[in-house]
């Protein structure tokens, strides 16, 4: 498998649908681990970086858990293939924008992924369409076990799996959930969330992540917090209390609008089915805010001919690498692109 | 002047809902906490925590004592984590315990030891630390259901297991 298999084929979190996915896109739970014996990367010498990438490269190849993976040397990528990998939310762009040896293990679903000499050695996680952290718990776990029968990790009696970074350090757990509320950002409803939030030590990003401004209607809500607290507590806690209020407070806010705005909606949700359908060049930007109100137009029944796979299709191919790749991956301008995303909007939904 | 709550008419509104009507007209709802939240339109914190400071900042008074503090194995000084915010080794948890503790603390919400899943090649390691760490797991919950001699009692037997 090489990238323009892993393009080939929709990816995990955009698949099919899962549990409350009219408002969670997805769920994703990420550990972070160090091999004891080794500094961390930002005191690794050249070699003791080689060492660590083949080192942990062969574990990971001869674990039996990872049969069905692939492993991909970022450092032999090029620039195009490395974006194509972040824009489908499978490395982090500090994997990407760091030199050195440096690797990825993906599943062939592509729903889970060991990051080799991140800001920690290992960087693992499991990700799933809807609300699903339980389960994904379970997996990863289960890949961490996988992982640490063949591997010594740094651990300290205090303070647990020791990190690159302390905010990290104890169970170096990140669980988060991808948000679509619409619903919330039309009303202004959404600061409240935001505050309340923060007040649960929570963090909220952007769709992309970590240094990505949550500006659109999508939001990534994760702990902060990883010392002190089970991981199990706190994928408990996001289970019972953080994400159902969330939900429940966007699904108020979608009847509210239903109920008091519905025509000032319906020329939201149309004019974005229009534009999307008829647009002859089109910004990510745009595309973006119009493929939110479409996707809300369908969950509220208002939009019934598109189905929700092929706003997924939409969201991930009309990102610009995405394009580019298409496109035989050659260098495609701004105007190229915003042309292209538009003729590939049109004709997925004249389609649908 | 704070307007009171439209329904209870008691307390002073806090949650300010603006719905949009037909033809653009906005209606604005004020109710009190706990009105909102009988109508469900608010999202209940868990618990409050102060908003944390910013993680690498400086701490006040420990300056001086903490500025000469270099790990023994890779060499980081203290002041290059402030700066970079990552540590250099596995070893600088201890190297810099006295330093780093505060700021674990402020980041975790006061928490300093962990709570959790351990390696499972550890238990051989020393055998009190799989009891401290199930202890500790006990006084957590102990403590988030409020039996606090429970509490008290878990407390005192971990700062005996811990000198020993
Ligand atoms: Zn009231
Ligand atoms: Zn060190």
């Amino acid at each position: 498998m090489n990238v323009n298999d892993i393009m080939s084929k929709p990816g995990c979190w955009l698949g099919e649908a899962g549990p409350l996915s009219d408002i969670v896109i997805s769920s994703r739970i990420r550990l972070a681990r160090n091999v004891a014996g080794y500094p961390f990367l930002s005191r690794a010498t050249h070699s003791q970086r080689n060492d660590l990438a083949k080192f942990l490269r062969e574990r990971l190849e001869g674990s039996r858990f990872q049969s069905g993976f692939t492993y991909l040397d970022v450092d032999e990528l090029d620039e195009l293939s490395c974006q194509v990998l972040v824009e489908r939310h499978l490395v982090s762009r500090q994997l990407v924008e760091a030199k050195g040896a440096r690797g990825v293990s993906v599943s062939d679903a592509q729903n889970t992924v060991v990051m080799v000499n991140e800001e920690d050695h290992l960087r693992m996680h499991v990700v799933g369409p809807g609300m699903q952290l339980d389960e994904l718990w379970t997996v990863v776990n289960e890949l961490d076990d996988s992982i640490e029968s063949e591997v010594d990790y740094a651990f300290h009696p205090r303070y647990g799996y020791l990190t690159a970074c302390p905010t990290n350090v104890g169970s170096g757990i990140r669980v988060s959930v991808m948000l679509h509320l619409p619903a919330l950002k039309l009303t202004g409803e959404i600061e409240r969330v935001l505050r309340a939030a923060k007040d649960m030590n929570l963090a909220v990003r952007g769709l992309f992540g970590e240094g990505t401004e949550a500006t659109g209607d999508f939001f990534q809500v994760s702990n902060q917090v990883t010392l002190g607290r089970a991981e199990k507590e706190i994928v408990s806690e996001f289970r019972s209390t953080i994400v159902p209020r969330i939900v429940e407070y966007e699904r108020m806010a979608r009847q509210a609008l239903l109920d008091e705005k519905s025509r000032a909606l319906d020329d939201r949700i149309f004019r974005s089915y229009g534009t999307l359908r008829h647009a002859r060049t089109i910004s990510s930007e745009e595309t973006l805010l119009h493929l939110s109100h479409l996707r809300l137009g369908v969950h509220i029944g208002r939009i019934k001919d598109v189905p929700v796979t092929v706003l997924n299709e939409l969201f991930l191919e009309t990102q610009p690498a995405h394009l580019q790749k298409m496109h035989g991956g050659g260098k495609l301008t701004g105007e190229q692109r915003s042309a292209a995303r538009a003729d590939l909007t049109r004709q997925k939904l004249g389609n649908a | 002047m704070h307007p009171s709550c439209q329904l209870c008419h008691e307390q002073p509104a806090t949650v300010h809902l603006t719905n949009i009507l037909d033809g653009g007209e906005k209606r604005e709802r004020h109710l009190c906490d706990a009105c909102a939240e009988k109508e469900g339109v608010l999202p209940k914190p868990v618990n409050v925590m102060a908003q944390l400071s910013a993680f690498v900042e400086t701490s006040k008074g420990s300056a001086q004592q903490v500025a000469g503090l270099t790990c023994p194995q890779c060499k980081l000084s203290f002041v290059e984590f402030r700066n970079k915010g990552v540590l250099g080794c596995p070893g600088d948890y201890d190297a810099f315990a006295k330093a780093l503790v505060p700021l674990i603390e402020r980041a975790h919400q006061g928490a300093s030891h962990h709570v959790g899943k351990t390696p499972r090649r550890l238990g051989v390691a020393r055998s009190t630390d799989g009891d401290l760490i199930r202890l500790r797991r006990e006084l957590t919950r102990a403590v988030d259901d409020e039996r606090f001699e429970d509490a008290a009692q878990l407390r005192d037997t971990i700062r005996s297991l811990e000198t020993t």
